[in-house]
């Protein structure tokens, strides 16, 4: 029996995405009397891939050939259930990103084993094994029961942390069959050097307040000041302020930062699905009535125009202290 | 080439969640029902290509797996422009039975669009099973699709950027925000037609669902916002240093 968890690698490293998923498993394995075995798909170092073992895992099953080199969810999640299978999974768990999104039901009818996507905390019983998780975007939780043997489920970002725990995982290279791949990658785009919306920890979004694309300058730079990304509501990017790849809330990214401040979002039911799990928000509004007071920490009216550079200042000055 | 794309039937965004029957069911009464917003995108997609495509893609169908009650959402569908619609008449139950279901009547289908997840259950699971009981390629967060000749190219989201993909048919598009600028509203015409469009009723087949959602909680009520004057924005930045220690 095991807890088996796929940790993705982002160009042969991984994540606190990677290292959440193994706490979380670690703490699953535990309740379970069993242990933690991870799953590495592609070209990762030895170093890295013991790099697991500071979270709970017992054991790290890396598969590597050339025909994986691109994540397709097809070959992927036959490589998976091959491994769940060898190691006698109990549990299979994975992140609930893209990759997890893609794979997970894949791996459902696979191995005819249910899922559970966007578990937010451990299983509150294991017979019948059963976890929460969140539905109508946040709106509500529902328990949800896995009645197959073989139980799937997907972590919602950000929402258990980091647990040490440390082991000496031992990395273990296994030669897995893996089906022809019928998708073929023309070209991929990508930024680098930029904090991702989905990994920020702090995330700095500007509504239709901030009244045009040209006074978004301030949001980048408290963004850069914190360490953290830029986001924007949906007018802002229906009307191409800003790009759509920055529209968080329930239709665009669902994001789950220590810190979130919204400037000149009105904060719509549609907006705070897809932020209501920030740990801490601010929220920054010229209308005392605007419905994002009733999801922020903290707030202030006044417009977001001109706190913003007063915000900046601020900052600056207590990181001076 | 066949078009088929999997509507599902969904509270309104603005719906406040209530819970019924000692928590075990969310409150149906006095819910506006509207089409999924990613199946809607889909659909508005599936008709802009095939309008584009010279005759080449022959229908665009829509599938939804429900009772008789579903039947409006799926004429909303016909009205934005389906041509025909299939109703799977069986309560859904979880996403591998709805994938399930779906799979029998795909087969005949050359492309299958699926929302990238259902604003209701939020699973994100139909397409990815569907493409697997249909044992046929999927390709998840779909936020562009381009078919020029018989060469089908697709985009999808990775982290941090995104990727084309070559696809050939048969295939499942899981789709995402992007796919089309504005879902289509149907207009008085589509409307009309919409009443003439066959809706095809089918008996669903024996599956056994793998989950059962056994109970419904509503989120614990926050605390109330701590407000801080606009004059005084170090404010601010000492609570969020100090008390939420979040700086």
């Amino acid at each position: 029996m095991s807890v088996l968890v796929y940790t993705e690698n982002w160009d042969g490293k991984f994540k606190k995405l990677s290292f959440e998923l193994i706490s979380y498993a670690n703490e699953m394995a535990k309740q379970l009397g069993t242990e933690v075995i991870a799953l590495s798909i592609g070209n990762v170092e030895d170093v890295e891939l013991k790099s697991l073992g500071a979270y709970g895992a017992a054991k790290v099953v890396s598969v590597n050939d050339d025909k994986l080199a691109s994540l397709e969810n097809q070959p992927y999640a036959g490589v998976i259930a091959e491994v769940a299978a060898k190691e006698a999974a109990k549990v299979v768990l994975l992140a609930n990103n893209n990759a997890g999104k893609a794979i997970a039901p894949r791996l459902s009818v696979k191995m005819k084993a249910g899922v559970i996507a966007g578990a937010t905390e451990v299983p509150s019983s294991y017979d019948p094994f059963t976890v929460k998780k969140k539905v109508f975007t946040g709106k509500a939780l529902a328990n949800v029961v896995v009645k197959s043997d073989v139980k799937i489920v997907t972590l919602a970002q950000n929402s258990f942390g980091l647990v040490e725990d440390a082991k000496d995982a031992a990395v273990e290279a296994f030669d897995a069959s893996v089906e022809d791949v019928k998708t073929a990658v023309k070209e991929t785009n990508k930024v680098t050097g930029k904090v991702l919306l989905n990994d920020a920890e702090v995330v700095i979004a500007g509504g239709r307040g901030l009244k045009g694309p040209e006074n978004f300058g301030p949001v980048e730079e408290l963004a850069e000041l914190l360490g953290g990304a830029t986001a924007c509501s949906r007018p802002v990017s229906d009307e191409d302020w800003r790009p759509h790849s920055e529209h968080v809330g329930q239709t665009g990214k669902i994001i789950a930062p220590n810190l979130y401040f919204a400037f000149g979002i009105s904060g719509a039911i549609q907006h705070l699905g897809g932020v209501s799990s920030s740990k801490v928000i601010v929220a920054v509004n010229t209308d005392k009535d605007a419905p994002i007071f009733e999801a922020a920490d903290y707030g202030i009216i006044g417009d977001a125009q001109k706190i913003l550079p007063e915000l900046i200042d601020a900052i600056k000055a207590a990181k001076a202290e | 080439m066949k078009i088929l794309i999997c509507l599902s039937n969904v509270p309104d965004t603005t719906t406040k969640i209530k819970l019924a029957g000692d928590n075990s069911a969310v409150e149906k009464a006095g819910v506006q029902w509207i089409i999924n917003p990613w199946d809607e995108l889909a659909l508005t997609r599936a008709l802009e290509l095939k309008e584009a495509s010279g005759g080449a893609i022959t229908s665009v169908t829509v599938v939804t797996v429900g009772g008789a009650d579903v039947e409006p959402t799926m004429r909303k569908g016909l009205a934005i422009g389906a041509d025909d619609a299939i109703r799977i008449d069986a309560e859904p139950k979880d996403a591998y039975y709805v994938a399930a279901q779906i799979a029998e009547v795909a087969k005949d289908f050359d492309i299958v669009m699926t929302g990238i997840e259902s604003s209701d259950y939020n699973s994100s699971a139909v397409g990815g099973m569907l493409s697997e009981f249909l044992n046929v390629p999927s390709v998840s967060s779909v936020s562009k699709m381009e078919i020029e000749g018989g060469d089908i190219n697709v985009t999808r989201e990775i982290d941090g950027g995104s990727e084309i993909v070559n696809v050939a048919t048969p295939f499942v598009a899981i789709v995402q925000k992007g796919i089309t600028k504005e879902p289509r509203i149907p207009a008085m015409r589509g409307i009309m037609m919409a009443r003439k469009k066959p809706l095809n009723v089918v008996a669903a087949a024996e599956v056994e669902a793998l989950t059962e959602f056994v109970s419904y909680e509503l989120p614990a009520a926050k605390a109330a916002c701590k407000m801080v004057d606009a004059e005084n924005v170090s404010e601010l930045v000492s609570l969020l240093k100090n008390e939420a220690k979040v700086l």
